[in-house]
C-alpha cells in the first residue's frame, strides 16, 4: 500500500504541477501580451510577435509626456486611497459591532449591506449622474469617492467581520480584567490582532476602486477627476492617425504597478496564524 | 485584599435562562474558595458576576464591604485566570505579564521588578521574550497566572485554570496554585468541575447544581456530612455507593442484608421524619473483607456475600467491584450525577465499589463475604434527596 501510495503522490505532484502551469499561463498570457505591446515601437506594433523584435520605451515616454495620463494617475491614486481609508475605518467599526454586539437592527444592517453589495452598479449610474449634477459634485473627486465607499463598505464589513469573529472573545474579557477600558482593549488587543484582516480588506477595497471603469467613465467629464481606466479610453495616440494601442498598453502596464506594490507592501503584514497561541494548550 | 460577599445573587440571561439562583456566599479575606459542580451548573456565571463580566440580575455583590454591582471590571481590582488562558498572542510573555501594570501606568522600573518577581515565582524567567504560540500548555498556564499575580489584586478568580493540561501536569500545577495562593494570601475563588481539585485545593468548597448552592463547607466536612444525595455522590472518588433500602423497627433491609441501626443513627433519624423507603449511602472505605473483622464488630455491622466482579489491587488496598441483583436506587439527584459523568448505562443491577485491606483474600470471579460498618451508613430520602442522617458534627 505504501509503495503504491508513494508512486501515487509523485504522479499527483506532476499532475498538479502541470495543471498549475496551465492555469498560470492562461492567466498571465494577456498580461504578457500587453507588456509586449507596450514595449514595441509604433512600426512593429501590429506584427503579431509575442517577443518584440526591438525593445522600445517610446510608448512610455509618450504617455508621460502628456498631462492627460499623469493627471489621471494622480486622480486614481488619490481617489482610491481616500475611498479605501474611509471604507476600512468605518468598515472596521461596523464589523466589530456586528461580530461582538447584539443590538437591535443588527440583522437588518447586515441584510442591507449585503443588498447594496449585490446591487447591479449599472442601474445606479443614471440616478447617480442626476444626483451628482444636482449636488454639484459631478466630475469631482468626491463624486467618485462617495459611490466607491457605498460599494466598498459592505465588502469591508463582510471581510472584516469574518476576521473579528476569529479573534477569541476571551482576549477582550482578559483585557477588561487587566484593567483596560473598552477603548484600550480595542486599541491594544483587538486592533493589533485584527490588523491582517484590515490589510486584506484594504487591498480588496483598493483594487475595487482602482479598477472601476463604470463609475469613472459615467461620473466624470474632464481630466479634472478622470481616473486611469476612464482616461485610457480617451487615448488617441500622439497623432490623430496613429494607433493608440501602444500607449494604452503602456498605460495599462503602469497602472498595474501600484496594485502590485500595494499587495506586496501589505502582504508582509498579513502574517498567517497571528492569533495562534492565544487560547488553549 | 478583601472579603467578597454574594448576597442573594441571581443571574437570568437575556434569553430567559436562569443560570444562578439566590447564591449567598461570604468569602473571608485570604480564603481559598472552590466552586464545584457539573458542567452547566452556573459556576462560570457566578465567577463572571464577581468579575464584572456579567451583570447581576438580582442581589448584591460586595467586595471589601462596598457594593460593586455597577462597577466595571477594571474598577473592581480583581484578576482572573481563564480556562483558555486568553494570552495576548501578539505580545511576549513579558509584555503579557506587564500588561495590567502598563494599563495602571506603573513606572517602568516597578514593572520590570514585578514581572521579574512573578516570573521567578512561576519559573518563567527564561521564557520572558517568547511569544505564547511558542510555549507549552503548562507554560502558557503559568503566564496566565503570572498576569494575574503581578499587580497584587484584591482577589483572584480562576475558571477551570487547569482543565486544559494533561493529568500529570494538572497535579503539579494544582500544588503550585495552592502554594502561590498561600504565599500571597490573596482571596481566591476557583471554579472547577473536578471534585479531586475541589477536595485538595480549597479551604472551603461550594457545591452547585442547576444554579443553586447545594452545600458549602470544608472539604472533609462535605465528604463526611453531605447534605444530600447529590453532594454525597459528587464528592469522593470512587464515589459513594447507593442502595435502595427499607426502614422498619429500627432495622434497615436491603440487598446488603439486614442491619440494626446504631444508636447514633437512630437518634439522628428521630427528628428527620424518615420515609419507609430510603436510599442507603456507604463509602467504599466503610466496607471490609468479613474475615478480617473481629467477631463483635461483625455482628454489629452488615454482612453479605457476593461474587467479586472485578478486583483492582492498588498495593496499599484493594478495590473490589460487585454487581448485586436488584433495582438501582433512583432519585433526581442521582440522575443528575449520572448525566454529568455520562454514565447512564443501566448495568442491570446494583453496582458496588468496596475498598478492602490489602491482606484481603478476595479473588476475582469468586464469592466473597463482605462486611460494612453500620454506624457509617448515611440514609437519604429518595424523593427530596435530603440526607436524613445529616449532622453538623
Ligand atoms: N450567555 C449566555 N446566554 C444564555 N445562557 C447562558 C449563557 N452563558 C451560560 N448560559 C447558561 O447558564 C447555565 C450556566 O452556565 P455556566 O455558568 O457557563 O456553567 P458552568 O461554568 O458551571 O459549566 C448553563 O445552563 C448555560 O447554558
Ligand atoms: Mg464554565
Amino acid at each position: 500500500m505504501a509503495g503504491i501510495g508513494g508512486a501515487d503522490t509523485t504522479q499527483k505532484k506532476v499532475g498538479w504541477g502541470l495543471l498549475n502551469a496551465v492555469v498560470v499561463a492562461y492567466a498571465l498570457f494577456p498580461v504578457l501580451w500587453i507588456l509586449s505591446l507596450s514595449l514595441k515601437s509604433s512600426k512593429t506594433l501590429a506584427d503579431g510577435n509575442l517577443i518584440p523584435r526591438e525593445i522600445s520605451f517610446e510608448n512610455y515616454s509618450n504617455i508621460f509626456a502628456t498631462t492627460e495620463f499623469i493627471r489621471a494617475l494622480a486622480n486614481s491614486i488619490g481617489i482610491a486611497i481616500i475611498a479605501t481609508v474611509v471604507a476600512v475605518v468605518f468598515g472596521t467599526m461596523a464589523a466589530y459591532a456586528i461580530a461582538r454586539l447584539d443590538f437591535p437592527g443588527k440583522n437588518l444592517l447586515v441584510g442591507v449591506s449585503l443588498l447594496i453589495a449585490m446591487f447591479p452598479q449599472v442601474s445606479l449610474v443614471s440616478p447617480l449622474f442626476e444626483i451628482e449634477r444636482g449636488l454639484g459634485i459631478f466630475d469631482t473627486w468626491p463624486g467618485l469617492i462617495l459611490p466607491y465607499i457605498t460599494f466598498a463598505l459592505p465588502l469591508a464589513i463582510y471581510t472584516l467581520s469574518a476576521f473579528f469573529r476569529e479573534i477569541p472573545w476571551e482576549l477582550e474579557k482578559a483585557a477588561k480584567m487587566d484593567g483596560a477600558t473598552p477603548g484600550q482593549a480595542f486599541r491594544r488587543v483587538i486592533a493589533p490582532l485584527a490588523a491582517p484582516g484590515v490589510f486584506t480588506t484594504a487591498i480588496l477595497v483598493f483594487i475595487f476602486c482602482w479598477n472601476d471603469f463604470l463609475f469613472a467613465i459615467s461620473l466624470t467629464s474632464t481630466e479634472q477627476s478622470r481616473t486611469v481606466p476612464a482616461a485610457l479610453s480617451f487615448f488617441t495616440g500622439s497623432s490623430q492617425f496613429e494607433d493608440p494601442a501602444g500607449s494604452i498598453s503602456a498605460a495599462a502596464v503602469v497602472i498595474t504597478i501600484p496594485i502590485i506594490l500595494f499587495v506586496l507592501f501589505f502582504q508582509r503584514r498579513i502574517v498567517a496564524g497571528l492569533t495562534s497561541g492565544a487560547v488553549k494548550g | 485584599m478583601a472579603e467578597i460577599v454574594l448576597d442573594k445573587v441571581t443571574k437570568r440571561y437575556p434569553d430567559g435562562a436562569l443560570a444562578v439562583q439566590e447564591v449567598n456566599l461570604e468569602i473571608a479575606d485570604g480564603e481559598f474558595v472552590i466552586l464545584v459542580g457539573p458542567s452547566g451548573c452556573g459556576k462560570s456565571t457566578t465567577l463572571n458576576m464577581i468579575a464584572g463580566l456579567e451583570d447581576i440580575t438580582e442581589g448584591e455583590l460586595r467586595i471589601g464591604g462596598q457594593r460593586v454591582n455597577e462597577k466595571a471590571p477594571k474598577d473592581r481590582d480583581i484578576a482572573m485566570v481563564f480556562q483558555s488562558y486568553a494570552l495576548y498572542p501578539h505580545m511576549t510573555v513579558k509584555e503579557n505579564m506587564a500588561f495590567p501594570l502598563r494599563l495602571a501606568k506603573v513606572d517602568n522600573a516597578t514593572v520590570e521588578k514585578k514581572v521579574a518577581d512573578a516570573a521567578e515565582i512561576l519559573d518563567l524567567a527564561q521564557h520572558l521574550d517568547r511569544k505564547p504560540a511558542n510555549l507549552s500548555g503548562g507554560q502558557r498556564q503559568r503566564v496566565a497566572m503570572g498576569r494575574a499575580i503581578v499587580r497584587n489584586p484584591k482577589a483572584f478568580l480562576m475558571d477551570e485554570p487547569l482543565s486544559n493540561l494533561d493529568a500529570k501536569l494538572r497535579v503539579q500545577m494544582r500544588t503550585s496554585v495552592s502554594r502561590i495562593q498561600k504565599q500571597l494570601g490573596t482571596t481566591t475563588v476557583y471554579v472547577t468541575h473536578d471534585q479531586t481539585e475541589a477536595m485538595t485545593l480549597g479551604d472551603r468548597v461550594v457545591v452547585m447544581r442547576g444554579g443553586i448552592v447545594q452545600q458549602m463547607g470544608a472539604p472533609q466536612f462535605l465528604y463526611e456530612h453531605p447534605a444530600n444525595l447529590f453532594v454525597a455522590g459528587f464528592i469522593g472518588s470512587p464515589s459513594m455507593n447507593f442502595v435502595p433500602a427499607s426502614l422498619a423497627d429500627n432495622k434497615l433491609q436491603s440487598v446488603l442484608g439486614e442491619v440494626t441501626l446504631t444508636d447514633r443513627i437512630r437518634r439522628l433519624l428521630e427528628g428527620a421524619d424518615a420515609p419507609r423507603e430510603v436510599i442507603v449511602g456507604i463509602r467504599p472505605e466503610h466496607f471490609e473483607d468479613a474475615s478480617l473483622v473481629d467477631a463483635t464488630a461483625k455482628t454489629d455491622g452488615g454482612v453479605f456475600t457476593s461474587q467479586v466482579e472485578v478486583l483492582e489491587s492498588m498495593g496499599s488496598d484493594k478495590f473490589a467491584h460487585f454487581l448485586l441483583s436488584g433495582e438501582q436506587a433512583t432519585s433526581a439527584d442521582l440522575a443528575d450525577l449520572a448525566k454529568d459523568t455520562g454514565d447512564d448505562t443501566s448495568v442491570g443491577g446494583i453496582s458496588l465499589v468496596t475498598r478492602l485491606s490489602a491482606s484481603s483474600g478476595a479473588k476475582e470471579g469468586e464469592p466473597s463475604e463482605i462486611w460494612f460498618d453500620a454506624d457509617k451508613v448515611q440514609l437519604f430520602d429518595p424523593s427530596t434527596g435530603k440526607n436524613l442522617t445529616y449532622t453538623e458534627r
